[in-house]
């Protein structure tokens, strides 16, 4: 009953929200008392478990994905010591893996289950839940100037699809036949067919099951957030106002609502395939002593409808790092981001791109040559708004005042893994180039720095700057320090490496490179590979001490630790439900004035109105 | 190997001491009252690191490419190959340029601009014309680069007019069997569904496939004579990667891929070259397809034209394999009869 009272209390307290959001001079005092109220009906689950508010369900994403990040670093681990090993015992995994270690050495059939769960959960649970989950939930309310999400009931069932997916795809591991293990990109016949390999049984089946949700998810947050933004900003919070983290989260949960559908109807008329007999993947299949009776479909067909999917997902995960990277780095280097609107220019010029581009992970499938020349093209292009971003990065830095805060650090690192793993895009772009590197351990480095570090760096950077935020206490900067040294080096030793085997030939998803002897001279690479993913494994055992330790003991917070412009701050430090006790504050200039000459702070709040001189000289 | 195990012992101790200051920091942890600040002191320090830290990752991305950097790319023995690699390493001239300049200007920020109480950032908003340079620059250069490309897609996807030898290359969990296309240098026709005992391949009645040559374990080339490969797969999607020649195709179930090359280079020449008796050029597979994906594989033999007819007249054609298939069949057959009539 008094969950019930809640919610009704919910939905008045919402008309409410947009009442006071659309009538400031109204909704002051009206929703100040109601929030004193509320926090009367609050029970335990409502405040903590179903509960509506952004604040809340952000922290919500942020320990799943870290629990989900967690384990799929552990599952990297595990496939790099067979790697760098290959066939040695580890006593170790035995009691862990049971039969899939028999002796302590790592199955075959296992391996490829790890490499695939390990892809899924790092690209979908944490860069695209976790990442767009915590960050668009957290900072979107807050920085527009709104009470809360423009739905707060679908984005608790945001959440919830996806802790359901999470769930779903955890047990997917623990079943008799072993999870899915065709590769995160589950390409059919091998994923449709059970006498392939035996994670396209029932484990093949949880990792759809696991991904429809995740799609309904990801629906729910992305129109959720689309939503808020354009209806929900304080006054006087124009679009050119607007932080240009809410411009990534706007552009990405966009991409997402154009993209994920696809992937859905590709994941669809895969559960047909292989459930109702339907062919629209398969054809001329002879397997497991017979010939099927599915005939006439194209496994090309998923490829685009997967890549249709895949590539704007690459920008899906790293649009929302950029977009912290830019408040961090602007925000620690006391100056305005350099380039503000050429920054939106490149967010949209990168997410159009990004929908004409997944060709280029086709080109050796037996595609139309030419229109691999028209991907070739497309592809090549979006080094240039991708090269803006990078130098306008550097240029804000330029004659800075920096704060090397460990958010700093990370959007800095970020930086650095964007040109690193950035310029190689330009060999696997190139379609000629391609045919020789395709699937090599090549790609495995372009995209763990470009889109895997990077954007975990820009989530990393966004944890350490908003801790305060979500939890009202710092975390400890020197771990912090310990932390990003740590990760850097360990994640520049084990991809920067990865580049020569790939160019020597030495192709992904192998279980063990002992089978060529053109490759014999590469086993100590692997070694080395192996000791920086130990070192980075167990450098996030800094991460989490400091992480959870600061929840619970960390130093407590001021309002506005870091100095900083942005709405978020102008809240007080106690989370309340509808974020400011009072009325919502009105904005009147950008979110960058940071070092603006003539005034004694180096930091203007948005909410400072503008003064004649600056009205003067044409400021926004 | 023991610089390998030096520097890892090396990092070993470093990460150790960070370790053990935990414990140190834990108690701090409880006192530190000024985590919000990052003093000048610390701003100096970390802004030194950044240029000790890239001091020593340029360090480590020479040391990769003077211990590895001749094992990267093997020689070409593929016509188009060196076409390919000129490709290669002329993007890689411009991206280490990119990559290190990039690097150098912001590992200088980082040092110079390093906070410090009272100094003032300079306010600089933006700027149309540096904006417009590092707009236009790299669109001038891609689109030189998209040129090459392009120039070297077409060279290797449309080869010349020479007429090449037709083989394909058949890929099913876990092995590839490779079939010529005989005198007639067409191969015979084939159908999934009457894959059988004695008929890998699935073969169907027709006069063109009699002369075809079925191989596996490994098959051979003839150098400077273009091959042109059909790829076909029996169950899942496979990648025909053959890394010496510079040449990739997937091998997709329900339709037949090509790719096309001459091979330059004769193994006895490569052999040589690397003082290596045992070499082998190699197919293998490069599209996860299961288990033993890690070992499908099948050894390419490159030789000379004498060579290759030696060795092409002494395998089967099909219709000499089928006429020894029918043959025993009729023995057995005939075994089976008279063990009936026995009893």
């Amino acid at each position: 009953m008094s969950a019930m009272d809640s919610n009704n209390t919910h939905s008045e307290h919402e008309v409410q929200i947009l009442h006071s959001a659309h009538d400031h001079s109204h909704g002051h005092d009206h929703a100040h008392d109601h929030d004193e109220e509320h926090e009367h009906h609050d029970t335990f689950i409502t405040k903590y478990i179903f509960t509506q508010d952004h604040k809340m369900i952000a922290k919500q994403f942020l320990l799943t994905a870290v629990l989900m990040g967690v384990i799929a670093m552990l599952m990297s681990v595990v496939f790099r010591l067979q790697l760098a090993w290959p066939g040695k015992s580890f006593p170790i995994l035995e009691p862990i893996l049971g039969k899939w270690a028999p002796g302590g050495v790592l199955d075959p059939n296992f391996y490829l289950a790890l490499v695939t769960i390990h892809g899924t959960i790092m690209v979908f649970f944490v860069l695209t839940g976790g990442l767009s989950g915590t960050f668009s939930n957290l900072l979107i309310p807050l920085q527009i100037g709104a009470r809360d999400m423009a739905s707060g009931f679908l984005n608790m069932l945001s959440f919830w699809f996806f802790a359901a997916s999470s769930i779903v795809m955890l047990f997917s591991v623990t079943i008799e036949s072993g999870p899915a293990s065709g590769g995160w990109t589950i390409y059919p016949p091998l994923s449709a067919l059970e006498q392939a390999m035996p994670g396209s049984g029932l484990g093949m089946t949880l990792w759809l099951v696991s991904m429809s949700l995740f799609i309904v998810s990801s629906l729910l947050g992305s129109l959720n957030y689309i939503v808020t933004i354009i209806n929900l900003r304080t006054k006087g919070m124009s679009m050119t106002r607007l932080p240009l983290t809410i411009w990534a989260f706007l552009v990405t949960a966009m991409l997402g609502v154009l993209s994920f559908p696809v992937l859905f109807a590709a994941v669809l008329l895969l559960i047909f395939d292989r459930s109702f007999g339907t062919s629209f993947y398969l054809s001329d299949i002879y397997i497991g002593g017979q010939a099927l009776e599915h005939n006439g479909g194209s496994p090309i067909l998923y490829e685009h409808l997967f890549w249709f999917l895949g590539h704007p997902e690459v920008y899906i995960v790293l649009l929302p790092a950029l977009g912290i990277t830019s408040e961090v780095i602007a925000t620690n280097a006391r100056k305005p981001i350099f380039g503000y609107r050429a920054m939106i220019a490149s967010i949209l010029g990168i997410a159009f791109l990004s929908f004409i581009v997944w060709g280029h992970h086709m080109f050796i499938t037996g595609m139309n040559p030419f229109l691999g020349s028209v991907f070739v093209f497309t592809t090549l292009l979006i080094a240039i708004p991708s090269a803006v971003k990078a130098f306008n990065y550097i240029t804000t830095l330029w004659k800075g005042n920096l704060q090397f805060t460990p958010a700093m650090l990370f959007a800095i690192g970020l930086v650095s893994f964007f040109i690193t793993g950035g310029v190689t895009g330009l060999i696997l772009g190139d379609s000629a180039l391609d045919i020789n590197l395709h699937d090599t351990y090549f790609v495995v480095a372009h995209f763990h720095l470009v889109m895997g570090s990077a954007a975990i760096f820009g989530m990393f950077a966004g944890v350490y700057h908003w801790f305060p935020k979500m939890f009202g206490r710092l975390m400890n900067k020197k771990l912090g320090f310990a932390h990003f040294w740590l990760t850097f080096a360990g994640a520049y030793g084990v991809f920067f490496p990865m580049h020569f085997l790939g160019l020597a030939g030495v192709p992904r998803r192998y279980y063990t490179f002992t089978e060529f002897p053109i490759f014999n001279d590469l086993v100590d690479i692997n070694v080395l590979i192996t000791w920086f993913a130990i070192i980075s494994a167990v450098s996030q055992i800094i991460f989490l001490f400091n992480f959870f330790f600061s929840i619970f003991r960390g130093q407590r917070s001021s309002q506005n630790p870091w100095k900083s412009n942005t709405l978020e701050w102008t809240t007080p430090v106690e989370h309340i439900h509808g974020n400011w006790p009072g009325e919502i504050p009105e904005v009147h200039r950008w979110a960058y004035d940071y070092s603006k000459p003539d005034r004694e702070e180096d930091f203007v709040s948005q909410i400072t109105p503008l003064t004649e001189k600056e009205i003067v000289e044409g400021a926004h | 190997m023991t610089f390998l195990i030096l520097a890892t012992i090396v990092l070993f101790v470093l990460a150790g001491i960070r370790v053990m200051s935990i414990a140190a920091l834990s108690a701090e942890l409880r006192n530190n009252r000024k985590d919000d600040v990052i003093t000048d002191a610390e701003n100096r320090s970390q802004g030194n690191m950044w240029v000790i830290f890239m001091i020593a990752f340029f360090a480590f991305c020479a040391w990769q490419l003077y211990a590895y950097g001749d094992k990267i790319l093997p020689e070409a023995a593929s016509a188009h190959g060196p076409a390919i690699d000129n490709l290669f390493y002329t993007t890689l001239a411009l991206i280490t340029v990119v990559f290190i300049l990039t690097h150098i200007v912001l590992v200088y920020q980082t040092y110079k601009h390093a906070g410090k109480n009272g100094k003032r950032a300079t306010y600089f908003a933006h700027s149309n014309k540096l904006e417009l340079i590092w707009t236009v620059i790299p669109a001038v250069v891609l689109t030189g680069l998209i040129a090459y490309g392009l120039t070297v897609w077409n060279d290797v996807i449309y080869p010349g007019d020479k007429k090449a030898s037709v083989i394909e290359l058949y890929s099913k969990q876990f092995d590839w069997t490779a079939r010529y296309a005989g005198k007639d240098n067409t191969l015979g026709r084939s159908d999934f569904r009457t894959i059988g005992e004695g008929n890998d391949l699935g073969l169907i009645e027709d006069s063109k496939s009699d002369d075809d040559v079925i191989v596996k374990g490994e098959f051979h080339l003839v150098k400077g004579e273009p091959v042109q490969f059909k790829f076909r797969s029996r169950d899942v999607i496979h990648s025909a990667f053959m890394p010496h020649f510079r040449a990739q195709m997937n091998c997709v179930p329900g339709m037949e891929t090509n790719f096309e090359f001459t091979p330059t280079i004769t193994t006895k020449e490569m052999r040589e070259k690397l003082n290596n008796p045992k070499f082998n050029y190699v197919l293998m597979c490069n599209k996860i397809c299961g288990a033993a994906h890690y070992n499908m594989q099948m050894d390419i033999i490159v030789e000379s034209k004498e060579e290759h007819n030696k060795w092409l007249a002494e395998q089967k054609t099909w219709a000499q394999t089928k006429a020894v298939a029918t043959q025993t069949a009729s023995v057995i057959e005939q075994t089976n009869t008279t063990a009936t009539s026995d009893k």
